[in-house]
């Protein structure tokens, strides 16, 4: 996956709480193949297009400012619902790199982490005074550093995030997961004994009875 | 001497393979995917790897099956890119050996109700599933839950998988269901108390008289919608009805292996004097029928109750919200739940597609006649058989209601079966989000029994007054 270092765009304010992964990308498109060229146009497929294909103009996606965002700002409960990844594959299409929003669906926010998406979480407070700032200057950009875990709203004023150290050390440098794991396949090994020894019918599954 | 652990801790630490920093390296013992997994299978191909235990994983084609005309097979499927699907996960679990509930399979349905049935799924495990909605496993007192295509790709090519430990959260629920409401109020009302983000980083353990009073299915409907309130998994002790429950299924151990994981799951439940890092409390007692109003699950109200104003809210963000909910919806602010017309009913999906879900269902259908369409989908093959082997697809076609092939359906709307926009629907399912049933669709999470009540009235409807009158 892509590393993520720091970041300077333009961002695009969402003021709904509870944007689900069905908004994101609506179920009927989780059959495209990733990589697919009609991903670009997945992201709120429902909410910017109507049915001829033609873009709904009170969209905020379809205002001039926000077509090159690559940072949303959110309220609470961003991508709660399905497990659907497809919802980070329309983000990454549209060219979103990082979500900042005051609280995360957990596997949606691990979906973002491995496709190199930051989710970053701030107070509520921090998020509607991002989104004010959004709205009042079409012009404005947001820098997130990653290295520092800094964001830095349009008026210049900085915030802090957390972030693990494992999960900053794979965006930044763009690690896949497998890799990491190989590393640790005696301790897999090992694993496979003590539990086999331990607990075999949980070890093995049980071969149908009829 | 250990401390006293909770049941989380316990099958938490009985995976842990390695921790790095604040990861935890866990060991999986069942994966569940289906026909939406295929990006995990492109990856696999991508990067040349096969499943390292593929007898631990287990396929269902169940979002894409169609519900009419099984006996035809895929044929049955006039949409090639839906028939394509099934026929992908086909083509990759022959190719990497994993055992496929496909369409022609007597015992297909939806992998949260076939897991359960098949032994597949039971206590003391970390099961991962392609699918939110994996909590539903919980209620067999295991550790299970939902993860995207990459972590499943993880799951199934190294049976391992890397995790944050999430916090623990205890929802005790004491007193008696009262008549008329099902475990599906209860779980509504839950989601309703805490939010639909309220249990984000956590895992729920249910706990408490109310649920040590509940069947295994009815659990399973709690379990299944953790997700909707947020939480990462739900679970609740392995008891004797989740032992008598388990006994003898195809895929559970047997004979010496049995006495064994018996005496290991007794040791599971939570130790007296566990501390939870949040505790929430719910009087099972006070509850009535529940019915969603919005579009999102925390958007459930008693049926008694009035569709809410958006000036009731606390921020603009959630003002907006309900105004943004109501116009959707197309409901007046203040407006009686109970005088709320419907076009469809959809009683089904891995939240509320089992026998004991059409057995509440058929008790209520059996009192008129179906006023709109109304579809019964069976969970899976078992479940169907046994209903048609106790008559209720007799009483639900006398009601007018329609009996169907087992699958998603209407929850995913994928497979053919959809609503058409501005369709209303009193559905069974777990998810009300905008546009989940269908372009355009509107959708109101109730019971099955509430279901059933909404189809023979036409209208959103209190299911006490009618099973009162009977």
């Amino acid at each position: 996956m892509e590393g993520f270092t720091k970041l300077t765009a333009a961002a695009v304010p969402i003021d709904e709480p509870n944007v689900d992964t069905n908004q994101l990308c609506p179920t009927r498109f989780n059959k495209m193949p990733i990589g697919d060229p009609d991903y670009p146009r997945i992201l709120f497929h429902d909410q910017r297009f109507n049915s001829d294909g033609s873009e709904k103009p009170d969209f905020i996606l379809n205002q001039d400012a926000y077509r090159n965002a690559e940072i949303i700002v959110a309220d609470r409960n961003w991508g709660g619902g399905s497990s659907r990844e497809t919802a980070v594959y329309a983000l990454m299409a549209y060219g979103i790199r990082c979500v900042i929003a005051s609280s995360f669906g957990d596997i949606h926010r691990n979906n973002c982490l491995k496709n190199g998406v930051l989710p970053v979480t701030l107070p509520n407070e921090t998020c509607i005074a991002l989104r004010r700032q959004l709205q009042g200057n079409l012009e404005a950009t947001i820098t997130v550093d990653l290295e520092s875990q800094t964001v830095t709203a349009p008026d210049g004023t900085q915030h802090n995030f957390d972030i693990t150290p494992v999960s900053k050390r794979c965006l930044v440098k763009g690690l896949d997961d497998v890799g990491r794991t190989e590393e640790f396949q005696s301790d897999i090994d090992a694993f496979r004994v003590r539990y086999q020894d331990a607990l075999p019918f949980q070890a093995a599954v049980a071969k149908p009875s009829n | 001497m250990t401390s006293a652990q909770t049941m989380f801790e316990k099958i938490w630490q009985q995976h842990v393979i390695a921790e790095e920093e604040d990861e935890a390296l866990l060991y999986v013992d069942r994966c569940l995917i289906h026909e939406g997994s295929r990006h995990t299978f492109d990856q696999m191909d991508e990067e040349g790897r096969s499943p390292v235990e593929p007898d631990k994983v287990f396929a269902f084609s169940d979002h894409y099956a169609q519900t009419t005309g099984r006996d035809q097979g895929l044929g049955a499927i006039s949409d090639p890119k839906i028939r394509g699907m099934i026929e992908l996960l086909t083509k990759n679990t022959k190719k990497h050996g994993i055992r496929h509930f496909d369409i022609g399979d007597p015992d297909q349905g939806i992998l949260h109700v076939v897991g359960p049935e098949q032994g597949i799924t039971i206590p003391g495990i970390l099961l991962i599933g392609a699918d939110s909605h994996t909590a539903t496993h919980g209620a067999l007192g295991n550790l299970s839950f939902g993860a995207g295509s990459s972590e499943v790709y993880h799951v199934v090519v190294t049976q391992t998988l890397w995790q944050r430990k999430p916090r623990s959260m205890r929802i005790t629920i004491d007193g008696t269901l009262p008549f008329g409401v099902a475990s599906k109020d209860l779980i509504l009302a839950i989601i309703a108390k805490i939010g639909h983000g309220g249990a984000a980083g956590h895992v729920i353990e249910y706990a408490g008289s109310a649920v040590d009073a509940m069947t295994i299915e009815q659990r399973m409907t709690v379990c299944n919608m953790s997700i909707e309130a947020g939480g990462r998994a739900g679970m609740m002790a392995p008891d004797d009805k989740v032992l008598d429950y388990v006994h003898g299924r195809p895929y559970t151990p047997a004979g010496a292996d049995w006495d064994q994981a018996v005496e290991y799951w007794r040791t599971l439940p939570t130790d007296d004097g566990a501390l939870f890092d949040t505790e929430v409390s719910l009087n099972a007692s006070e509850l009535t029928p529940m019915v969603t109003w919005g579009t999102n699950p925390e958007h459930t109200l008693p049926i008694t109750g009035r569709a809410p104003s958006p000036e009731d809210a606390g921020t603009e963000a959630d003002k907006r919200e309900i105004a943004a909910a109501l116009e959707y919806m197309d409901i007046k602010p203040g407006m009686p739940l109970d005088k709320i017309a419907v076009n469809r009913v959809f009683i089904g999906s891995c939240t509320n597609g089992r026998i004991e879900d059409l057995r509440a269902a058929a008790e209520v259908a059996g009192l008129g006649k179906a006023k709109v369409p109304a579809w019964i989908v069976p969970g899976s093959g078992a479940v169907k058989r046994q209903a048609e082997a106790e008559g209720l697809d007799k009483v639900f076609t006398a009601a007018g209601f329609e009996w169907r092939d087992p699958g998603c359906s209407l929850c995913t709307a994928i497979n053919g079966d959809i609503l058409q926009p501005g369709e209303r629907c009193a559905s069974t399912s777990n998810r009300n989000f905008k546009g989940r049933q269908g372009l355009g669709s509107r959708t109101h999470l109730v019971s099955p029994a509430m279901a059933a009540a909404a189809a023979i009235t036409g209208t959103l409807t209190d299911v006490r007054n009618l099973a009162k009158g009977s």
